[in-house]
């Protein structure tokens, strides 16, 4: 190595991990990725809010969906759930899974307002959720039409979420489902 | 006596903050489970609030994963299945100590390969060094320099 290039050496190395830090700036380390990305939903058999039926990973089949797992005690869940009833006003599919709730306080925020699931599942106590891999309400999973889960996303669900991330791969996967 | 009586209150208050943070305790068939719910617990990572391991943290996800680790061991599951378990529904994320292999490759390697980088530039720089100072020193000089560096020392003096 050239005496010349070795007194640039400091220079590049502080311009590397510049760039290293830089990046991590901009990265969120709470947002992990799930671990059932490309597998399917963990089979289960839960009953629905609200009706004595019993709910099973192969209701979700058929169409690409989003799956969202709320609870009446989390606060960010109020947030987006104006959100959510725009989407399914547009005609997504959203199911909903109650995540270690009361029933009836479920059902009184659904009255309250508003429902945009196409059904809800009573996970009460958190048994679906530990198969999801879920750490916190809300989070949103996006499902192909075979139920295979395609994505996560760990927190609220709003406009720029839905344009920047959900919505380019929910239009991927449904143009994928009708083509054949 | 009143000052002494002060830092009493000010010492219990500083450790009874633990106490309080201990919300649950389990009850073992086995001693031996107990050691390995210590263990576990204190290898898994909470992953909520993720600089945490489930041990320590209070976060409803952990309380659920302590439960479940308890209700694990009863059942005897070895640590082998309770481990791939969590890994199956969290990612490797939940583990303290990854397995080795794909993207935690480099977090096992990495201290070692900067341990032999740092070697390696500790060496280099002191072989330079030594070099550096036989060439500089006065037996680096051919005779005809020397020759040459002496009269010019003498006309120097001469000038003087």
């Amino acid at each position: 190595m050239g005496p010349r290039l070795k007194l640039f050496l400091p220079l590049i190395l502080f311009a590397l991990l510049a760039i290293t830090l830089f990046r991590g700036l901009g990265l969120d380390p709470s947002e992990m990725p799930s671990a059932l990305i490309d597998r399917p939903l963990p089979p289960f058999s839960l009953p629905a809010l609200g009706q004595a039926v019993a709910l099973t990973e192969a209701d979700m089949v058929g169409q690409p969906a989003l799956l969202n797992v709320w609870a009446t005690w989390c606060v960010s869940c109020r947030v987006e759930h104006p959100y959510l009833k725009q989407l399914a006003e547009q005609g997504i599919p959203i199911f909903g899974i109650n995540y270690k709730d009361d029933d009836a306080a479920a059902q009184h925020w659904l009255d309250e307002l508003g429902n945009p699931y196409r059904f809800n599942i009573a996970d009460r106590e958190g048994t679906l959720g530990l198969d999801l891999g879920v750490y916190g309400a809300p989070e949103t999973y996006l499902l192909d039409a075979e139920g295979v889960v395609r994505y996560r996303h760990v927190g609220v669900v709003d406009e720029k979420v839905w344009r920047t991330i959900l919505e380019p791969l929910y239009q991927q996967l449904k143009t994928r489902s009708d083509a054949p | 006596m009143r000052l002494l009586r002060l830092l009493l209150v000010i010492t219990l208050a500083l450790v009874a903050g633990p106490a309080l943070a201990l919300i649950e305790t389990y009850e073992f068939s086995k001693p031996e489970l107990e050691a390995r719910y210590q263990q576990l617990s204190e290898e898994l990572r909470c992953p909520k609030c993720q600089n945490q391991n489930i041990a320590d943290s209070n976060a409803p996800i952990a309380q659920d994963l302590r439960r479940l680790l308890h209700q694990q061991l009863e059942q005897g599951a070895s640590d082998a299945e309770i481990r791939n378990y969590m890994v199956a529904r969290y990612g490797e994320f939940v583990r303290y100590r990854p397995r080795f292999g794909g993207a935690t490759a480099i977090l096992w390697l990495a201290p070692v390969l900067l341990l032999i980088a740092g070697i390696a530039v500790l060496l280099l720089t002191l072989r330079s060094r030594s070099t550096r100072t036989t060439v500089s020193g006065a037996a680096g000089l051919s005779a005809q320099e020397q020759e040459r560096l002496r009269s010019l020392l003498e006309r120097a003096e001469q000038d003087a």
